[in-house]
């Protein structure tokens, strides 16, 4: 029997790999949003920053901020979760993978954003679920809170069109 | 009503109009500009910036930053409905995206506040990049809070 890789192996190539996804992004960058990851699940953190206000009285985050927000996490979770088999299965180098080589992002088909409270001036969290992840389409729902996991400040459903494989 | 008072209404409005983007932090770090204001009607642009590119490869921005644009236009045109809101927040917002905004040009979203009830405003707005002839590069439909001030009478006038 095959024995298991190190550990540190197996992070390397998660990581680098999913470096590679979300750094490649020029936009991601700006918003300052970075993932977690546990194994396969991502989680999206949006860094607090002053840039990232709407309304200076209350104060409280853009609404397209958290739209934004929602949106990259459904887009980078629908990602990795397309990469993940390749990458597990060796098809996919993670050290060589850059945002020149990696395969292409799903496009946004719709999304609709749900607001339920303001966001408040300081960090969120995002995680999505793949209601439906085909070969052309995708549904995906996606959940953002700040302080308590079960109080959100919105919530999203999108759809995707997924990148053709590659030749 | 006389010409002067439309023209001092409408001159109101395109300040108040500014006022309110150049308070967003948000709407200054992605350059955001007030090209046009009416009643319940709202023009904003946002140029193409490295820092709003979703795909590194083609530099098309990222649909995130179009649903700013088109969220910061819908809040606009609800602000300056003549009913005259206080305050506005965004409860719903759908966004489809029709094709890639070409790089390098600028976004220009166009919102409508179709309909209004005591504290709810119906919004549609459009987003075009340069290339007109080509059709919108998203549209959106959205639901926004309204909020009348304590004696319902939105402004003083």
């Amino acid at each position: 029997m095959k024995r298991p890789e190190p550990i540190q192996v197996i992070k390397q190539r998660r990581d680098a790999a999913l470096r590679a996804l979300v750094d490649g992004v020029p936009y991601v960058r700006f918003l300052g949003i970075t993932f977690d990851r546990r194994g396969d699940e991502l989680t999206g953190v949006l860094h607090f920053d002053p840039k990232l206000i709407g309304n200076p009285m209350l104060p409280a985050l853009h609404g397209g901020v958290t739209a934004a927000f929602l949106e990259v996490t459904a887009i980078v979770t629908l990602s990795w979760a397309m990469l993940w088999d390749d990458l597990e299965a060796g098809r996919l180098d993670a050290e060589a993978l850059t945002p020149e080589t990696l395969p292409r992002l799903p496009k946004t088909i719709d999304f609709s954003v749900d607001y339920l409270r303001a966001g408040l001036p300081r960090d969120g969290y995002a995680r999505a679920r793949l209601n439906r992840s085909g070969r052309r389409y995708a549904s995906v729902h996606v959940e953002a809170w700040q302080d308590n996991r079960d109080r959100l400040f919105a919530q999203a459903t999108g759809h995707f069109l997924m990148p053709p494989p590659a030749a | 009503m006389t010409d002067d008072t439309d023209a001092a209404t409408a001159e109101a409005r395109a300040r108040a109009a500014h006022q309110f983007i150049a308070a967003l932090p948000h709407c200054r770090a992605l350059s955001m500009k007030v090209e046009d204001v009416g009643a319940g009607e709202a023009t904003i642009s946002m140029p193409w910036a490295a820092d709003i590119v979703g795909d590194p490869r083609t530099g098309v921005v990222h649909g995130g930053a179009v649903s700013a644009l088109m969220d910061t236009t819908g809040g606009a045109a609800v602000l300056s409905h003549p009913t005259a809101p206080v305050s506005t927040a965004t409860m719903d917002l759908r966004i489809d995206y029709m094709r890639a905004a070409t790089p390098h040009q600028v976004i220009t979203a166009r919102a409508v506040c179709h309909h209004v009830t005591r504290s709810v405003a119906f919004v549609r707005a459009e987003a075009f990049d340069e290339d007109t002839d080509k059709g919108p590069v998203a549209v959106a439909n959205g639901a926004f809070t309204l909020d009348r001030g304590r004696d319902g009478g939105g402004r003083a006038q």
